[in-house]
């Protein structure tokens, strides 16, 4: 076999290009919340300014606050019922109508989020709901509660059926089996669901737009009027901040679901 | 190990009865037992009774039916007919938690997250055993399967051997009744393999547990099982001790299934006080013992085992051979399969057929070895025939 680890130049050069590309807008984006000038586009040294004044920001802060609890509320309510679902379509009985159900489950994941968003928008206008908190919360849980679905049964589906099997065997009803043996072996998987559902909510803003009342702006939304009327250099700030915290929680789902597929193969036979 | 502690096992006070009937006693009684998955009868019809104490073995080619037989018994299906009556009580619709039966899977099925002593306890503490009771129980099993020192390990750190003695000390911990093995040793090495079978087999006699052991491997069940049965097509073919199994095989398919075997088709002639003259096209005239069960008259064949066929240059030697050695068959060696501890020769007949020899080599310098092309002549007596339907 050839050795791959030496890299051409060209495949140096590619490589730093399409890195480049992809986060050079971000680092000067980051580069950028530091500096001093008023201007966005002219620098004037090193200032931490901009993170002051978003600190000042109540109306920007309170946007920030409303994400969190938005993300922090509809990622668990995404998590518990993608788990269940997940647990449902590869473990439970083999019911009438299954594939369909599993497909309208994953119906979100390629669903525009301008229809997501419009058709939540009807239902909460027809059931005449106040727009606020928790229409955002309900649906920003139906756009991931598929994600953390997929996740959860991938991990399921790899899980060795006779674990369970053995736990029953061993004088464990199948909910204990249940909860003694699969759920321990699938916790980092639903963990790297609600991370995955917490990140997605956190940068929403088409469905959020859409399902939003007065005075309960979200981060994202908050940031698209201010965008419009002209870029400030605080705006620069809160989204390193953003990238920060979404890279943070992104590092840690992946390490969950690493940790969840090195562990956890039954007992492979030598 | 032999003193019985008390049981706490809610398990077996749920399927009732005495916990261990006395060795010889009636254990397991499977009644017209059938399972069909779709338009698949996987097991179709079978019906056994399994003595206290006894190590039963079901063989059986892949997809005989041999381990949805053994689900059934651990309760993860459901027959669609028939009763399994466990210590006389019907345990054919039990949940696997309700029967004190435990089972040893093919992987073992060790749980991953916990150590080799939590694996070993979980079924104690399931059955709601005192601590002090679990860590003594615990630490009588792991010194039972040697694993000494390795308490604390996770599955991943231990080698094939030692998961699969985690996973025999886990399905014993909870004294069931009846211990089901499902191809326990299939995914060990040769080697490790062969003395496992004897620390499975000296455990069992030691225990006086019950066993049921799945396999497909014929010689792993002639070693280890005291009865065998054969399975072939969600049926039983024949249920024999390992010695009556090879050496009176009831049908021409076991015959072949296992072990080695000549067989020769052809129909009987005529009869001769004890003996039977059965006349085959490849290898002529031969005489049989007359079999216990009567033959029809229509097609037979006659099956000699390979080392009951003696292999000389000019035929029998002695006269008492001369006078049972009745079928003498001429012809020349075709192939040589040195196998170490015997040799196989094929034997080219005269009559057409092939016949396999299997000599053992009891001496290291073999001068006198037979080769390729040499004229012989292959004897065996009526006895060691065995006459089957066609």
């Amino acid at each position: 076999m050839r050795k791959v680890s030496r890299l051409s130049r060209f495949n140096i050069a590619s490589l730093a290009l399409g890195l480049a590309f992809l986060y050079l807008p971000i680092l000067i984006l980051v580069i950028y919340s530091f500096n001093a000038s008023r201007l966005v586009t002219v620098w004037g040294g090193w200032s931490l300014r901009w993170y002051h004044e978003f600190f000042n920001d109540r109306a920007m802060i309170e946007a920030a606050w409303m994400s969190l609890r938005v993300a922090v509320a509809s990622a668990t309510i995404a998590t518990l019922l993608g788990t269940l679902a997940a647990v449902a379509l590869s473990r439970g009985e083999r019911f009438r109508g299954r594939t369909l159900f599993s497909g309208m489950l994953y119906a979100p994941l390629v669903m525009p989020e301008v229809i997501t968003g419009l058709s939540l928008l009807l239902l909460f206008v027809a059931l005449n709901a106040e727009r606020g908190f928790w229409t955002v919360t309900i649906a920003h849980t139906t756009l991931t509660m598929c994600f953390v679905a997929v996740v959860v049964q991938s991990r399921l589906g790899s899980l060795d059926r006779s674990l369970e099997e053995a736990a029953m065997d061993l004088g464990c009803d199948p909910v204990r089996a249940f909860l003694s043996v699969t759920l321990p072996l699938i916790a980092p998987a639903i963990v790297a669901g609600w991370m995955l559902a917490f990140t997605l909510s956190l940068d929403d803003l088409v469905i959020a737009s859409f399902t939003t009342g007065p005075g309960s702006a979200t981060l994202p939304i908050r940031i698209y009027s201010e965008v419009r009327l002209g870029v400030k250099p605080e705006i620069n700030a809160i989204c390193t901040l953003v990238i920060a915290l979404i890279a943070v929680v992104i590092v840690m789902a992946s390490l969950a679901s690493k940790l969840s597929s090195s562990q956890g193969e039954s007992a492979a036979p030598l | 190990m032999t003193d019985e502690l008390p049981r706490t096992d809610t398990a077996a006070s749920a399927a009732g009865g005495d916990p261990y009937p006395a060795a010889g006693q009636p254990l397991l009684r499977i009644e017209g037992v059938a399972k069909t998955f779709g338009t698949f009868r996987a097991v179709d019809g079978v019906s056994l009774d399994i003595k206290a104490g006894e190590f039963f073995a079901l063989l059986g080619p892949s997809g005989c039916g041999k381990t949805t037989l053994l689900r059934m018994l651990a309760g993860f299906e459901a027959p669609d007919e028939g009763r399994i009556l466990l210590g006389g009580k019907d345990i054919a619709q039990a949940l696997p938690h309700e029967r004190p039966v435990n089972m040893m899977f093919q992987n073992y099925a060790l749980f991953p997250h916990l150590s080799v002593r939590d694996n070993i306890a979980f079924g104690l503490k399931r059955a709601g055993m005192p601590r002090v009771e679990i860590a003594t129980r615990v630490a009588e099993m792991v010194a039972l399967v040697k694993l000494e020192g390795l308490e604390k390990r996770k599955p991943d750190q231990l080698s094939g051997g030692q998961r699969q003695r985690v996973a025999l000390a886990r399905a014993l911990a909870r004294r069931p009744q009846l211990l089901l093995l499902d191809e326990p040793l299939a995914a060990l090495d040769k080697k490790l393999r062969e003395s496992t079978q004897g620390e499975l087999m000296e455990l069992q006699r030691r225990l006086g547990m019950t066993f049921i052991i799945v396999t497909h491997d014929q010689e792993e069940a002639m070693t280890m099982a005291s009865r065998i049965g054969v399975m072939k097509a969600g049926k039983l073919a024949q249920v024999a001790s390992p010695r009556e199994l090879y050496e009176a095989p009831r049908s021409r398919w076991i015959a072949e299934f296992v072990g080695d075997i000549n067989l020769f088709d052809g129909e009987s002639k005529l009869r001769d006080g004890h003996r039977l003259v059965i006349g085959t096209r490849d290898a002529g005239a031969l005489v049989v013992a007359e079999p216990r069960e009567p033959v029809g008259a229509g097609k037979l064949a006659v099956a000699i085992r390979p080392e009951k066929v003696k292999l000389s240059r000019r035929g029998p030697v002695s006269e008492a051979g001369r006078e049972t050695a009745i079928n003498r068959l001429d012809g020349v060696i075709a192939d040589i399969c040195y196998l170490g501890g015997t040799t196989t020769f094929k034997v080219k007949l005269d009559t057409g057929g092939m016949l396999q020899a299997s000599v053992a080599n009891s001496a290291r310098l073999d001068v006198d070895a037979y080769s390729l092309n040499q004229h012989v002549v292959a004897w065996f007596t009526p006895d060691d025939c065995v006459v089957l339907p066609s």
